[in-house]
């Protein structure tokens, strides 16, 4: 009963689950647009990558600020390093929900595109143009990505843990639509 | 005696009516630039033309007989990125191996009044010839003038960016030209 009335707030769940979908979406097309040969597609497909992670970044703001001004439902019992391990892949993942794009932005602008939100609304260029430093963002953008795959790898392995050997309401509790 | 006066001053006459009608000819491309503006997925990308050559006879007292000729090596294009570069040589593009020269011929140019100008003539790029009208500023800066002018370039008038590249909701149609050009007066290449 205790453990159901501890939800995530609407907001939480909505930013939670709006966010991974997005990443979900970007992560693929980021790896597959790359490798493609120049085209019109090609184009295209960078576009919408940079679209989804800019509104990754959009998002980021709120979801933060809500998180900072509420507090969460308390954990659930588990083993102390558990729970240190949980937290800290949070906290990791909150860090790369912002650099990841941030670091796509940066590199679009160093390489000499400026981001162009929906193909219409002009983002400003933080960084002038600089191929050495396009080079590096694309490098930067890369690990990050590598890093953020690896936590989402271990926050979904803790999530259905708890799910299925657990059978605790850890996921639950974020689940929309749950009671 | 008297003749030599009336040399001095028939010279001087001749020097005052020089500096009156200035023919600006020698153009220093070292200031001088072609520069572009395409659209693509919305993202203004600049580019430009590192080597070119352009003829100009202009003299801001009859614009009307002014005449102008512009050569583009294309191969020299810095289309904003080094996978854009290679792609714009290629047939789909420019294909330079074809058609290494664009070239511009003024058939005339309109005062529009102030400082301001049009230049009408004929664009050819990859064996397309259009009709161009290309306003520009006339502007001195010492000794020299300065033309700043542009136009919008349908690209697929000239069938820049064939097959897929067609697609004009992925790269434009309108590209927007821009050229600053510095000449000399015609005097000045005697020295
Ligand atoms: C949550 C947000 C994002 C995720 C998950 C993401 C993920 C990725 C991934 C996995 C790649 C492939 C890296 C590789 O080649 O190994 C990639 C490439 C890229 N991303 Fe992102 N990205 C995000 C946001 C952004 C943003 C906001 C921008 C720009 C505004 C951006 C611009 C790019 C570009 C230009 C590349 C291609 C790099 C190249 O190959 O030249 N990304 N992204």
């Amino acid at each position: 009963m205790s453990s159901y009335t501890q939800r995530y707030s609407g907001p939480a769940i909505a930013a939670h689950w709006l966010i991974a979908l997005l990443i979900l979406a970007a992560f693929p097309l980021g790896l597959y647009m790359s490798d493609l040969p120049l085209s019109p597609n090609k184009l295209k497909l960078y576009s919408y990558h940079k679209w989804i992670g800019m509104t990754v970044l959009l998002l980021f703001v709120p979801r933060l600020l809500w998180r900072l001004t509420h507090t969460p439902p308390k954990a659930l019992p588990m083993p102390a390093w558990q729970h240190k391990i949980a937290e800290g892949t949070h906290h990791l993942l909150y860090l790369l929900m912002f650099l990841v794009p941030l670091s796509g932005w940066l590199m679009s602008s160093a390489k000499g595109f400026q981001v162009v939100y929906f193909g219409v609304l002009p983002i400003p260029d933080l960084i002038g143009k600089s191929e050495e430093l396009g080079e590096l963002l694309k490098e930067v953008h890369e690990a990050l990505n590598w890093g953020l795959f690896g936590l989402v790898g271990l926050h979904v392995a803790g999530a259905l843990k708890h799910h299925i050997i657990d059978r605790d309401s850890t996921l639950r509790r974020m689940l929309p639509f749950g009671k | 005696m008297k003749i030599r006066h009336i040399a001095l001053s028939a010279a001087a006459l001749l020097l005052a009516g020089a500096a009156q009608a200035v023919e600006f000819k020698q153009v220093d491309t070292t200031k001088s630039s072609l520069a572009f503006s395409s659209k693509q997925m919305g993202v203004p990308v600049p580019g430009s033309f590192k080597k070119f050559t352009t003829q100009i006879a202009f003299d801001p007292a009859k614009p009307t007989a002014a005449s102008t000729t512009l050569e583009i090596d294309l191969a020299s294009i810095d289309a904003g990125s080094k996978d854009a570069n290679d792609e714009v040589v290629g047939k789909q593009w420019f294909n330079v191996k074809a058609f290494p020269t664009a070239k511009f011929v003024s058939s005339g140019v309109k005062a529009l009044g102030g400082n301001r100008y049009e230049a009408l003539g004929k664009m050819t790029i990859k064996g397309q010839t259009r009709d161009i009208v290309a306003p520009f500023t006339f502007k001195q800066d010492g000794a020299n003038g300065v033309f700043d002018g542009g136009f919008v370039l349908k690209r697929m008038d000239f069938n820049i960016g064939e097959g897929p590249w067609a697609d004009v909701s992925a790269v434009a149609n309108e590209i927007e030209i821009k050229f600053h050009v510095v000449a000399a007066p015609a005097a000045a290449a005697k020295k």
